[in-house]
């Protein structure tokens, strides 16, 4: 096993783990750090896989603001938090186990038996993705880009407007 | 080539997702059902950049879109926080079973 | 001269190549990664100890008092007296705290603060890892402290814990809005996001060349820091200790570490971004003695701050952020951008400024943009500025509502 599969096994199992963590977990800030663990572990995936700016997009915008977010609206809304003996789940959480256990089952199989058409060996990777991302950002990605900033936007007025008190 | 295969980060991704769904679907607390849906995001956005990586390297597509993804989290978690806490304000619950009144 | 400004690194070089007589490359190259680590943490722990005792020393000055003077000279030692009490207290775990999110709240503070040293230029080719989103690296890191902050006000199961932590977060997560705009308008003059192509880009010092930024970036940093007049999260008088009252000994002893590093830290990024890193100015000095000047002397700059402000309302504070900051950082983005439209500084990561002539026309335009920029803003927002000193001459609308009634008493 090399050092990189030793790395991507450790990031993937903090990850895998973490992510039951928080799905089972009984307090949901509980949960909330759990996740925080997983959105670490994916971080570590996006720099394994040679993608360092987007692991550190990753950890600034995951970690640093929906996460803190999350834990916000927990401490926001006490009286539901607080009593610890609330059942976590409804009623429909065993067929819903059997249900993504199948689905889990289906796409690896599915991921294995795939021949995926791998990009040649030796082709170069792109370094100095800051400068690169940027320039296709104003220029062939730019309609995507611009709609994601409008949404964003959007989204910030009616976060603010929904949430006010009046 | 890297010496981890494609098909590994491909089923992380898968497992990861089957996570996310499970908690969207069986908790309770509204809050809890976002988290799982950021998981699910999270899984997307490890499909795309391994593609960018091991299929599409000389292309910026995949790293695009994971960050297009990332903003699209980061709104959705706005707006869903948002209402909830005006949910709660004005039912004084998070459960998302006493939250019916549009439910027939 | 020229031997003591490459000290450091011709130190390093040395016990390489004394390793490498006994290792493989690979070893060398991890023990290296391994000793860096090590030794920025221990000088940034190091720094946190003669800051304590800066601080004391200087605000005690500035209150007409002597500060501490009893353990060594001048209480020098009184860090090292201040630790091992802190070491020798009981460790206490409050009943009914979340235990392990209780304990793991100070290490994951201190974790990330520690990490900024990574990137930061301490002089000419000092750099332990020069990433080329350093400016990124180092908001996303003081963004992951939040969490920490949330964990131990959530985990102490206390009123004062739980809103200390709220009002900290909210305030940290609205002052890094308006300090990222104007580390953007930089990043757009130097062209890139390596703090060593910052530091390359700062022919003259970009304090010079956007001054109205500086003093803004100033502000924000001191409330981003949780430094008074902005520590409203650890308001004695109305919160005890903020966050961190319910932890002891060192426990405690870690958030305090977590504060004064990443003072450090923020005075090293003040340093490099805008006071032209470890560049000598006029004296030739060794070039990481030079940024450690700069650095401690913005850190007398936030010392000084506390000696000197009474503390805002958090109503004030918020208000002040997104009222104020927030819209005038945004702009200063567009202005800078359109002036480095017409005189730019990098293309290409090339410096295209020629010569002193050419700097001093990149500073005398960029200069007077900012000013001119500044006095419209000031213009602009003469009507609240008027009320705020109004406000302050009054009193606190809390303190004058007291004084009627004891009048009518």
């Amino acid at each position: 096993m090399t050092a990189e599969q030793f790395v991507f096994v450790v990031a993937a199992l903090i990850t895998l783990g973490s992510a039951v963590g928080m799905v089972t977990s009984r307090s949901v800030f509980v949960g909330a750090l759990w996740m925080i663990a997983v959105f670490g572990g994916v971080a570590a995936l996006f720099i394994l896989v040679g993608a360092g700016f987007l692991g550190i997009v990753q950890i600034l915008i995951y970690i640093g603001a929906i996460a803190v977010l999350i834990l916000f609206a927990i401490m926001l809304t006490p009286r539901v938090m607080g009593d610890p003996n609330a059942p976590r789940y409804n009623r429909q959480w065993p067929l819903v186990a059997v249900m993504t256990t199948g689905l889990a089952a289906v796409l690896t199989v599915l991921v294995l038996r795939t021949d995926w058409p791998l990009a040649q060996e030796g082709t170069p990777v792109i370094t100095g993705f800051a400068v690169e991302l940027g320039k296709g950002f104003m220029t062939t990605y730019i309609l995507p880009f611009e709609v994601a900033s409008v949404l964003l936007l959007v989204a910030l007025i009616g976060a603010i407007v929904i949430a006010r008190e009046e | 080539m890297p010496s981890v295969p494609l098909s590994w980060y491909l089923i992380v991704a898968a497992l990861l997702f089957s996570i996310g769904a499970y908690g969207a679907l069986s908790r309770r607390n509204a809050i809890g059902i976002l988290m799982g849906i950021e998981l699910m995001l999270n899984a997307v956005n490890i499909n795309l950049v391994a593609f960018w990586r091991y299929v599409e390297v000389e292309g910026l597509a995949g790293q695009m879109f994971a960050i297009i993804a990332i903003t699209v989290a980061a709104a959705e978690a706005a707006v869903a926080l948002a209402l909830i806490l005006a949910i709660y304000r004005t039912r004084d619950t998070v459960n998302v079973e006493e939250i019916d009144l549009l439910k027939w | 001269m020229q031997a003591l400004d490459r000290l450091f690194i011709s130190i390093g070089r040395a016990f390489n190549s004394f390793l490498s007589q006994f290792l493989p490359p690979t070893a060398v190259t991890v023990i290296g990664m391994f000793l860096s680590a090590i030794i920025i943490s221990t000088f940034a722990a190091l720094v946190f100890m003669f800051l304590t005792w800066l601080e004391r020393k200087f605000v005690g000055r500035m209150q007409d008092r002597i500060g501490p003077n009893r353990v060594g000279p001048f209480g020098l030692l009184q860090p090292i007296a201040d630790a091992i009490k802190m070491f020798t207290k009981e460790l206490i775990t409050p009943e009914g705290a979340h235990k392990v999110a209780y304990n793991l709240a100070p290490i994951l503070a201190v974790a990330p603060v520690m990490m900024f040293f990574a990137v930061i230029p301490f002089g000419r080719d000092m750099v332990a890892a020069d990433l080329d989103v350093g400016v990124l690296y180092l908001v996303a890191l003081s963004s992951a402290t939040e969490v920490a902050i949330l964990m131990a006000g959530w985990a102490s199961r206390n009123k004062f814990a739980l809103l200390g932590a709220m009002r900290a977060v909210a305030q940290m997560l609205s002052y890094e809005v308006p300090l990222v705009l104007i580390l953007l308008a930089l990043v757009l003059m130097a062209g890139s996001m390596q703090l060593t192509e910052l530091v390359a880009a700062q022919g003259v010092p970009f304090a010079l060349l956007q001054p109205v930024a500086f003093l803004i970036f100033i502000v924000a940093a001191a409330a981003e820091l949780n430094r008074t007049p902005f520590d409203i999260p650890e308001a004695e008088s109305e919160l005890v200790a903020g966050y961190h009252t319910e932890y002891g000994g060192m426990k405690f002893g870690l958030f305090m570490m977590a504060e004064f590093i990443a003072a450090f830290g923020m005075a090293c990024l003040v340093t490099t971004v805008f006071l032209g890193g470890w560049r000598p100015w006029i004296i030739p000095l060794p070039s990481w003695l030079w940024f450690l000047i700069k650095a401690f002397a913005v850190l007398f700059v936030f010392i000084w701050f506390r000696g000197t402000f009474p503390r805002l309302r958090i109503d004030q504070l918020q208000a002040f952020c997104w009222k104020f900051l927030v819209p005038v950082t945004l702009l200063n983005v567009i202005v800078t951008g359109v002036v480095v439209t017409f005189f730019p500084i990098v293309r290409d990561g090339q410096i295209v400024v020629q010569g002193a002539g050419g700097w001093a026309v990149t500073t005398v335009v960029y200069f007077a943009t900012s000013v001119v920029f500044g006095l419209i803003i000031a213009w602009l927002y003469r009507r609240p500025t008027q009320q705020a000193l109004r406000q302050i001459e009054v009193g606190r609308p809390a303190a004058r509502g007291l004084s009627q009634e004891v009048q009518a008493a």
